[in-house]
Formats: structure tokens, C-alpha cells, sequence
């Protein structure tokens, strides 16, 4: 299966800045695809893991836009396997940092409401981990 | 008033001379600033004159009440006359306190990152982190005895990375606390049944009628009634 | 089994997930400030010479043994977070974070063994590991591929151990927050139905997220597919309170599923 990929905003300095945060080589990525395969939420996410890694070796910011990159639970099936020894959850998290430190939270806590006081203290402080900054 | 002892402190950043020895507030009320909110009690009980500084050479960003700490040669100063703070509306008789209400209605207490800025901002210096944590966990008596001396100046939330309104989350524990769980201490009761009953009645009466001279010289010689150890029990 | 617990005095939560990014400082405070509690209760006499904290939450477990690795591995890093808690002493990365089930593998199953007074006999577990109990490599418990220190623990209860291929696969976590809830009620189905068709009774599991993702998803499981079937999902120290004898301590009235009906047919609970 080939992807064709087409860069709309090419901005070297997301790769910079993601390789900085997230402290992984993110050029070591060859696209093999494992992480794909042994992601959990692949299935759910409109771009792979694989293209969430290409999209940010390319520095194309639309990897910022994507649902991949929240979806991604830090499970760490993909950092087990990486064959070229990437953190990938870590690349993940370096992407949503990108956005949650510029004040873009996915998670608009105020609207939880009643939910917040079925759920236990464990899901509502790693999801306000994880989605708001 | 030549002979005073001047110190020099930076009220937003301009220098004024004040005399040694004056509040942060009286400083800033010396030095010509004028405070129609922000000023409550000057007592260090209301909570209204939250203020913020940093002393001569120290790397400390400082909290206290204006009117309880005294300006000190070189400080700056600014007064912080509100702080901005989400207040939730809900009815206290519809609230379910088995589950966490203050999730509930403050669901950004689990943004908590334990940093204890808060505690370390508190002029009452209580351990508000712990309190946050309790209420993280949805334990009212906890967070209401942490906070008892809570008087809601709102420097911990001024200061939150989490941006957490630590008053108002306590408040509400309190309030589930005192209504839900604590027992009603007897003697309450039994007062509440007296006004009730009329006991008081013609002694209102009789205040209602008296002159304001009158009434002054009653509150001086009046009996402050003395509540025997052990008798006010939260259990 | 010569173990006391002695609970940290003040601990505060630690986050519940590990921050990941390299230039984060203010995440790792929490962990660590749980870290200080326990030298602190060294020094206070609370514990001997006791450096071992003993974490029974699989998320707690992981936030506090990467947040230590971390310090331990970049000493100018734990400088920082000694030098931002200026109200707390220093942390010097001598404290041992460990999970209860290592402890119990320290000790040897085979103690657990002698200590079950009702061998779960018949009774067909599937262990769930999830996540952060074996992953990442280096600060799991277990091999990722292939763990078995929950099987150990299921056999030493003398209950049937049945094997889930989808034991280690995400139960979607925190997405149980906010509108992405489906994720996570997929997933309950995926891990839910593979012990089913291997015969499981019940599923047992060591992170609390886990047991709230696997037992009250169920509901909006069963709304999304009809067909699906309940099935008790343990906190694996409940099974441990229910082999050794320790019917009141083992907290079933918190699960959404409730497993007393399945455990009283099979003879394991009165009444």
C-alpha cells in the first residue's frame, strides 16, 4: 500500500521543535510501519502513527491538526517495538505540547459537568494531564 | 515628623519615601494611593487586601495581607485588588455528597501538580496543596479542617499553575461538610429552639428601643459568654 | 506473610501519567515529593532503614519509578527539582520504587501459596496487564511480550489461569474523559470477549483505570452491542482477600459488575 503524502505548510522548525521536546531523533524513522501495526488506537486515528512520524520529519504542521496525535494513549506498545529504538509516545506528546503550550486545550474541562463526579480521580487527572495545558 | 526614619519602598515601581515602621497599606496610603476596594477590616481577617512584593535583594516573589506585614526599605510593592475567580452556582440541598461534588464543579482541582506554591502563598499559611489533594480525592472533612482559617484573599489562586480557585473549591467542601456530615452540635439546637420558642424576644425589644448611647455603653459592659471545654465537639 | 505496609504520611497524587517530554521539569515534582515523604519517614523512625516504596496502582507505579529513574539517571535535573522544592529537603534518588506484585515475586509465590485458606479451585481467571505495569522496557515489571507474573500470581491463589491475547493492549486509558468514551467501551469488548472464548470467569487486573475502563464501560459496551455479555472484572487484590480468607476485605460492593453471584454458585462466597 502506498500514501502519497503532499506537504501544504512546510515548516522545518516543527521538526526542530518537536525533536527538541520530545528529545528523540525523529530522522531515525524509516517508515517500517510496526508502530502502525502494534498501536492499539490505530484503527481509530485518521492518520497512522507511521504518518504522524513522516508528517514531522517533513515538518508539515497539518500532523498538528490531526486526531492521531490525541488519540495516541501513551500506551507504549509502539516505544517497545520500534526497531530504530524511537520513543514514539514521546514524539506524541511532543506534538500535543506543541499545541497545549500555546494555550489549545483538547479537552474543555468546564463542559464535564456531572461526568466529573462519576469518574474516578485516576481518569480525570491523567486526561487533564494529557489534553489541556 | 522631620525626625522620623524614612525608608524608600517602589509602589509600581515609582520610589516614595514613607515613614519606617507603617503597614504595606499605610505606606501605599501615605504615599498617596487611595483605597476605596481592596481595604476591608485592617485587621488581617477579612481577607480583602491581598498584596504582592518582593524584598531588597531576594529572589522571592512574596504574598501577605497589606494591613498584617510591615514595608520594609527597598520593597516593591503592588496591592492585588481582586482576583479574578470563577464562583459556581449550584444549591447545596440537591448536592449528592457520595460522590466528588467538587470534581464536579471544579473539575480543574485534578490539573493539581502538587508544586505548593499555593501553600507557600497563603498568608494564613495553611497547607492548601494537602487540601487540594483531599479534595482531589473527594474528602470533604479533610479539606474543611485544612481550610477552616481560609479567608478567601485569593493568593493561592492568583498563584496556581493549574489554575486552580483553591477558595472557592474549600468553600464548597466546607459546606458539604457542615451539611451533610457534621453532626449538629447540640447546643446550637438547643439556642435555635430558644429563639424559636420567643427567649429573646423582649430583649430585642428592648435593644430596638434604646439610644445609640445607650446601646454603645450596653455592648461595652456587655457578657461574652463562655462555652465550657469539651462542650463543642465535631463528632 | 512478614510484610507491614506503613502508609506515607502526606502523599499527594503523582500525576497518574508520566510526563514525556524532555524539557519538563514541573511533572516530576509530584513523584519526587512522594519520594522525599519516604525518606522523611526514615528519618522520623516511621520505617527502619526501609527505602522500598511499595506502589499497588499500576500508574502510580509507573509515574514514580520513570520520574526516579530520570533523577537518578540526570543528577543536574534532580538539582532543578531540589532547587524549585526549596520548602522540602533534598532528594538524593536512594529510595527503591517497586510494584506490590514484585514484592510478592521477591517473597516467592510459593508463600502466597501457603497463605491461600480457600485455594480458588475451578475458577477460570485471565490476568489483564494493560500498560504501564510492563511498559516502557526498563521500567516494567515484566517482559512486554510475554509477562507471566500475573499468571504466577492467579496460580498461587490456586485458581485456572487463561490466557488473553489481547492482555496487554490498551483499555484506551484516560479517553474514558470527555467525548472519545466508544474508544474505550471498543476495547472493553475486544479484551472482554477474547477471555470469554477462552473460557474465563472473570478477569483480574492491577491498574484502577483498568478495572474502571473494563468494569464500568460495560454499560456503554452493551449499549454500542447488544450481544455482548457481562463479566466481573477483579482488582487483583480482591481475588487475593477472597483466597486468604478475607471475605470483608474484599470490597465488592465498588464494582459495577457485580462477581458475588458468579463466586457464591461456584461455592467461593457464603450465602
Amino acid at each position: 500500500m502506498t500514501e502519497t503524502i503532499i506537504i501544504k505548510d512546510r515548516n522545518i522548525d516543527l521538526l526542530r521543535l518537536a525533536s527538541e521536546i520530545s528529545g528523540e531523533v525523529i530522522t531515525l524513522c524509516e517508515q517500517c510501519g510496526i508502530c502502525t501495526t502494534s498501536c492499539p488506537m490505530a484503527e481509530d486515528m485518521d492518520i497512522t502513527p507511521a504518518s504522524i512520524m513522516r508528517y514531522t520529519q517533513l515538518g508539515d504542521e497539518f500532523v498538528l491538526e490531526t486526531r492521531a496525535i490525541w488519540y495516541c494513549a501513551s500506551c507504549f506498545s509502539c516505544t517497545v517495538r520500534c526497531p530504530r529504538g524511537i520513543d514514539l509516545a514521546k514524539v506524541a506528546e511532543a506534538l500535543r505540547q506543541i499545541k497545549l503550550r500555546k494555550n489549545q486545550d483538547y479537552l474543555k474541562i468546564d463542559e464535564l459537568k456531572e461526568e466529573a463526579e462519576e469518574l474516578p480521580a485516576i481518569a480525570l487527572v491523567s486526561a487533564m494531564r494529557k489534553y489541556t495545558g | 515628623m522631620s525626625e522620623e526614619k524614612m525608608i524608600t519602598v517602589y509602589i509600581m515601581g515609582k520610589a516614595y519615601q514613607v515613614p519606617f515602621g507603617l503597614t504595606i497599606m499605610k505606606a501605599m496610603e501615605y504615599a498617596g494611593y487611595r483605597f476605596i476596594r481592596g481595604s476591608g477590616c485592617r485587621a488581617g481577617f477579612c481577607g480583602a487586601c491581598a498584596t504582592v512584593y518582593r524584598k531588597k535583594g531576594e529572589y522571592k516573589f512574596r504574598t501577605a495581607l497589606a494591613c498584617q506585614t510591615t514595608a520594609e526599605d527597598g520593597m516593591y510593592l503592588a496591592q492585588l485588588p481582586f482576583v479574578p475567580a470563577n464562583r459556581k452556582e449550584y444549591n447545596i440541598n440537591e448536592l449528592d455528597p457520595e460522590k466528588n461534588v467538587l470534581s464536579e464543579y471544579y473539575p480543574e482541582i485534578n490539573r493539581c501538580v502538587s508544586c505548593n506554591t499555593c501553600t507557600k502563598a497563603c498568608p494564613q499559611e495553611l497547607d492548601v496543596m494537602y487540601y487540594i489533594q483531599a479534595a482531589i480525592r473527594g474528602d470533604y472533612r479533610q479539606v474543611s479542617e485544612l481550610s477552616f482559617d481560609c479567608i478567601q484573599c485569593g493568593l493561592c489562586t492568583a498563584r496556581c499553575p493549574a489554575e486552580i480557585t483553591h477558595y472557592h473549591v474549600a468553600q464548597l467542601a466546607r459546606r458539604i461538610y457542615g451539611k451533610y456530615q457534621l453532626k449538629v452540635p447540640e447546643h446550637l439546637e438547643k439556642r435555635l429552639k430558644e429563639i424559636e420558642e420567643g427567649k429573646f424576644d423582649e430583649e430585642i425589644e428592648r435593644l430596638k428601643n434604646m439610644s445609640i448611647d445607650e446601646l454603645k455603653s450596653a455592648y461595652v459592659q456587655r457578657d461574652i459568654e463562655k462555652i465550657p471545654r469539651g462542650e463543642v465537639s465535631d463528632e | 506473610m512478614d510484610i507491614e505496609l506503613v502508609e506515607i504520611p502526606k502523599w499527594n497524587c503523582c500525576g497518574a501519567v508520566s510526563s514525556l517530554t524532555a524539557d519538563d521539569v514541573m511533572h516530576h515534582v509530584a513523584p519526587i515529593r512522594n519520594l522525599i515523604r519516604v525518606i522523611e519517614m526514615n528519618e522520623e523512625g516511621l520505617v527502619n532503614d526501609e527505602k522500598r516504596l511499595i506502589v499497588f496502582c499500576s500508574m502510580c507505579f509507573n509515574v514514580l519509578r520513570r520520574s526516579n529513574k530520570r533523577v537518578k539517571e540526570d543528577p543536574k535535573f534532580l538539582e532543578t527539582i531540589n532547587s524549585f522544592m526549596d520548602e522540602e529537603r533534598d532528594y538524593d534518588g536512594s529510595v527503591k520504587v517497586m510494584h506490590f506484585l514484585e514484592i510478592l515475586r521477591d517473597i516467592g509465590f510459593y508463600k502466597v501459596k501457603e497463605r491461600v485458606k480457600k485455594p480458588l479451585k475451578g475458577l477460570k481467571v485471565s490476568a489483564y496487564y494493560g500498560c504501564t505495569l510492563l511498559r516502557p522496557r526498563g521500567v516494567g515489571i515484566d517482559d512486554p511480550e510475554a509477562p507471566s507474573i500475573m499468571e504466577k500470581f492467579i496460580e498461587s491463589l490456586g485458581a485456572e489461569v487463561v490466557d488473553n491475547p489481547y492482555k496487554s493492549l490498551c483499555c484506551g486509558s484516560y479517553h474514558t474523559v470527555g467525548g472519545n468514551k466508544e474508544l474505550v467501551a471498543e476495547r472493553a469488548y475486544k479484551i472482554i470477549n477474547a477471555a470469554r472464548e477462552r473460557g474465563a470467569d472473570l478477569i483480574i487486573t492491577s491498574c484502577p483505570l483498568c478495572a474502571f475502563n473494563l468494569d464500568n464501560r460495560q454499560e456503554l459496551t452493551k449499549k454500542i452491542h447488544p450481544d455482548f455479555e457481562h463479566m466481573p472484572v477483579l482488582y487483583f487484590t480482591q481475588l487475593m482477600a477472597l483466597a486468604m480468607g478475607m471475605e470483608s476485605e474484599t470490597g465488592f460492593d465498588g464494582n459495577y459488575i457485580d462477581p458475588r453471584p458468579l463466586l457464591r454458585e461456584r461455592g467461593f462466597l457464603e450465602g
